[in-house]
């Protein structure tokens, strides 16, 4: 041990050394954490849904199944979507601030749509999770599951499991036990009753 | 009951080390076993190989653990659950090679770890049990090994487990019924298939980290050997630390990393330019998924069996019974264990030893190595006369030791070490 | 001198592995290049053309297919898939389950078969098919003795015959042994059309065998110098530190 320590040259090789091996460590760790993401396969049987709505009456409903989930697909008659704004004061969250849908759905307000015809949301109550019937008739006293949904019923869901009542776009009533309304999915039209349901855009068909 | 402060110096670190010191021996650990952990300061290349092999084994846990988040246990699935991680599974491809990569750099750097030991006697007194926790560990990384094989259910992963499982039927009376116990089935199935994955991902690791700690702890207690082979505790300064010592950190911390460096050049070399390099890692008919009616032209288990495999094949059927072959090979493997007692010569390291035990260790080597290639090829032409020939050599090093080791010359051994890397 | 003897063994035995096994043909050497992007655009248009009828490629998906290759996304559509709509499904072939019962044995799936036999092994095989009136559909193939597989590339590229030459046994008595084939009709497409046929069609199975190949190569130089840099300084800080050792 004859020279002098030179710690400048041993802090400056050190901090060469740790910080190339601590990138090293950092790239080394991508592989792993992106392996975690959606595989290959994952995403081909995630991929989007598309429904022909045109056979459809109004006042029925179709149920797809987009990425393991349940998708409601309604058609609503005439009279149901012009009284659609009526009965906001009976909902919970009415503009639908704090529910979950792309923007262009809380753009199109009380239809929570793209074409106010067509109803498409998952059936998937915002409670427990649960899938929800429909009760599509404005009906006073209207009875489904045994139950009777009260006065001015305006046509919408109702969830059996504890009792969460849903207008017809899905929007929860107030002092139900499901917090927010139904989540709707992106989707778009491919033509006037194909509905693809996964993508914000659809090329369209002739 | 008031806390007595802490008269060892350990608990000096500030706020959080020391809370944790007067708790959990932290400190005091990195002391012992890094920061003061005097080991002879003429280590050479030959002495890279422990703490790669521990590199080695996080890589094969780690990356293990990470293929299991998607790999199908199932005769069914495994197959393709492999061929998904490939190529569906993002980064999947990388993980795979680098555990198989794994598993082959992981027997490179054992052999080479082991003979740095039958160099410098790293194996004699007082270091026998960490030679005998260290043949444990050889024999479960072989298990390991190979069942980690069967588990892509490839061609050759059936005809491997079919032949190696079989070998068990030769032993007199429990043979058949230890061979359906192994299998759970009548054949190679879906039973066997699950149950080699449960011991290859949970109860072999288990044992073999705590195998890995037994080893380092029993080295730790008695002190790094060296490539002069003397003790380097003799002779120590007023401190009370051994004159040829030096603290592993930061002298053993900084070279190691050199040498984990120059390893994961070689690594990633053969896992970015030739993960299968050239069928002997990732064996071509394990491509195809496991048939169980048709055995692959030519069923060789991968390279790192291949000298036991040699061993076996070449034993011939005696008295009705093929199970000398497995006998033998099995005692090629046990014979290891008695090296601390077999070796009786009074100086540790091949530096001070005679011609004889030269000649024998490379007489030994070489044979080792025939032995791996008469295990890759077919059993015609010079190989099955080659195998026998190095299967006697190979045990000639071990069952002559008494005797050769007394019988050499040796050189006088100094009281210090001579040379440093 | 004890040096050299271990460098003799070593390769003797090194060249005894090398060696072609007893009585086999020499594979054809394919040249393929997975780089060519290109060749694997004609590969694929020739498998999903000529082979797809029967063989699966169950583990590669169209649309990776056509990111590798630089195929459009209308062009994979219109030309390429002929089983399924989705571009993100698996390129699986038209033949039942059951077709044993008509070739004697299932058309193997062909994603992995570049790995399990080797390139070299796919081209010379589809130059390989030979006249023989002994087998069920009066074909051969050299490199695939038995072969099951009808000869779907007559068309193309024209009837083979097979050459046989004399060689003496062990015992010493006259055999023909076959060593190769020679053309006997001409196909539609001339020779050298048909060679860069097989050769674009084994290419592109090499690719299908392991799609990350050329991705991992590039990242393997990446990763080489970082690790050359990296080996760099800790070689230096080492030396700094066992200064203090010396």
């Amino acid at each position: 041990m004859s020279d002098q320590v030179d710690h400048s040259r041993r802090r400056l090789l050190t901090a060469a050394t740790v910080g190339t091996g601590a990138i090293g460590v950092a790239f080394a760790a991508v592989p792993f954490l992106a392996s975690w993401q959606p595989s290959a396969r994952a995403k081909a049987l995630g991929a989007p849904v598309e429904v022909d709505a045109s056979k459809l009456d109004a006042g029925q409903m179709l149920k797809v199944v987009w990425r393991g989930q349940p998708v409601f697909v309604v058609r609503r008659a005439p009279g149901i979507i012009e009284h659609l704004g009526d009965h906001d004061a009976m909902l919970a969250d009415p503009a639908s601030d704090d529910s979950q849908q792309p923007d262009y759905i809380k753009a199109s307000g009380a239809a929570r749509a793209r074409n106010p015809e067509y109803w498409v949301g998952l059936a998937v109550c915002t409670h427990l999770g649960c899938s929800p019937l429909g009760a599509f008739e404005a009906n006073n006293s209207f009875q489904v599951a045994g139950t009777d949904l009260g006065a001015n019923w305006p046509g919408g869901f109702y969830c059996p499991c504890h009792g969460s009542k849903y207008d017809i776009s899905g929007r929860v009533f107030k002092s139900m036990p499901a917090p927010k309304n139904l989540t709707v999915p992106p989707y778009a039209f491919a033509t006037a009753a194909r509905i693809v349901i996964g993508v914000d855009d659809a090329p369209k068909k002739a | 009951m008031a806390a007595a402060p802490d008269s060892a110096d350990n608990s000096t670190g500030g706020g959080l080390i020391g809370w944790i010191d007067q708790r959990f021996p932290l400190t005091k650990l990195w002391k012992e076993h890094v920061a003061e952990y005097y080991a002879p300061k003429n280590f050479n290349f030959w002495y890279f190989f422990g703490s790669l092999a521990l590199l080695i084994l996080v890589n094969q846990l780690v990356t293990g653990i990470f293929l299991t988040m998607n790999y199908k246990p199932s005769s069914a699935e495994a197959f393709s659950s492999v061929e998904y991680i490939m190529r569906d599974v993002n980064w999947g491809w990388l993980i795979r090679y680098l555990h198989s990569t794994g598993a082959s750099a992981f027997f490179v750097v054992v052999y080479l770890h082991m003979f740095r030991a039958l160099l410098y006697g790293s194996h004699r007194k007082p270091r026998e049990l960490v030679w005998i926790f260290g043949c444990l560990i050889f024999l479960l990384l072989m298990a390991e090994g190979f069942m980690g094989y069967v588990l892509p259910w490839g061609n050759m992963s059936y005809w491997g487990a079919q032949v190696i499982v079989s070998l068990f039927g030769s032993l007199p009376v429990i043979g058949h019924g230890l061979v359906e116990w192994i299998r759970g089935d009548y054949y190679i199935a879906d039973a066997t298939l699950n149950r080699f994955f449960a011991l290859h991902v949970a109860a072999l690791p288990l044992a073999l980290i705590f195998l890995v700690i037994a080893h380092v702890m029993a080295l730790h207690e008695v002190g790094s050997n060296n490539p002069d082979g003397i003790e380097i505790k003799k002779h120590k300064d007023a401190a009370g630390h051994p004159l040829d010592g030096i603290p592993f950190h930061p002298y053993y911390t900084v070279k190691d990393l050199v040498g984990v460096a120059g390893f994961l050049l070689l690594f990633c070399g053969v896992i970015f330019f030739a993960p299968t390099f050239g069928g002997l890692f990732l064996e071509s008919p394990n491509f195809l998924p496991a048939n169980a009616l048709q055995t692959p032209p030519h069923i060789a288990p991968v390279w790192y069996f291949t000298p036991f495999y040699a061993m076996l094949r070449a034993v011939p059927s005696f008295a009705g019974t093929q199970v000398w072959g497995v006998l033998v090979m099995g005692s090629s493997i046990l014979v290891l264990f008695f090296v601390p007692w077999l070796d009786r010569s009074p100086v540790r390291s091949i530096r001070y030893r005679g011609p004889i035990y030269k000649v024998m260790l490379t007489v030994f080597v070489l044979s080792f190595i025939a032995l791996g290639v008469c295990g890759l090829k077919p059993p015609s032409g010079i190989y099955p006369m080659l195998a026998r020939v190095c299967t006697v050599l190979y045990f000639a090093f071990f069952l002559l030791m008494p005797w050769y080791t007394k019988l050499d010359s040796v050189k006088p051994v100094p009281e210090r070490v001579t040379g440093h890397a | 001198m004890r040096k050299s003897w271990v460098l003799i063994t070593i390769a003797l035995l090194w060249s005894g592995l090398a060696l072609a096994e007893e009585g086999e043909i020499a594979l054809l050497h394919a040249g393929a290049d997975i780089r060519n992007t290109d060749s694997l655009q004609r590969g694929a248009r020739n498998f999903m053309n000529y082979c797809s009828g029967c063989h699966s490629l169950q583990y590669l998906r169209y649309n990776r297919m056509a990111e590798d290759l630089n195929i459009p996304e209308s062009e994979l559509a219109a030309n390429l898939m002929f089983t399924t709509g989705k571009a993100a499904d698996t390129i699986n072939s038209a033949m039942p389950k059951d077709a044993e019962s008509w070739f004697g044995k299932q058309p193997p799936d062909l994603s992995l078969m570049a790995r399990a036999r080797s390139v070299d092994y796919i081209y010379s095989f589809l130059k390989g098919f030979y006249v023989d009136k002994t087998r069920p559909w009066g074909v051969n193939n050299l490199y695939l003795p038995g072969a099951a597989m009808p000869d779907v590339l007559a068309g193309i590229q024209g009837l083979q015959k097979p050459v046989f030459k004399n060689e003496p046994d062990a015992g010493g008595s006259a055999r023909m042994v076959l060593v190769g084939v020679d053309s006997m009709s001409a196909g539609s497409m001339k020779p050298e059309e048909y060679d860069q046929f097989a050769r674009d069609t084994a290419n592109f199975l090499d690719y299908a065998g392991e799609p990350v190949k050329a991705k991992r190569q590039s990242m393997g130089v990446f990763v080489t110098l970082f690790l050359l840099v990296f080996f760099a300084f800790a070689y230096m800080l080492k030396k700094e530190y066992w200064k203090d050792v010396h």
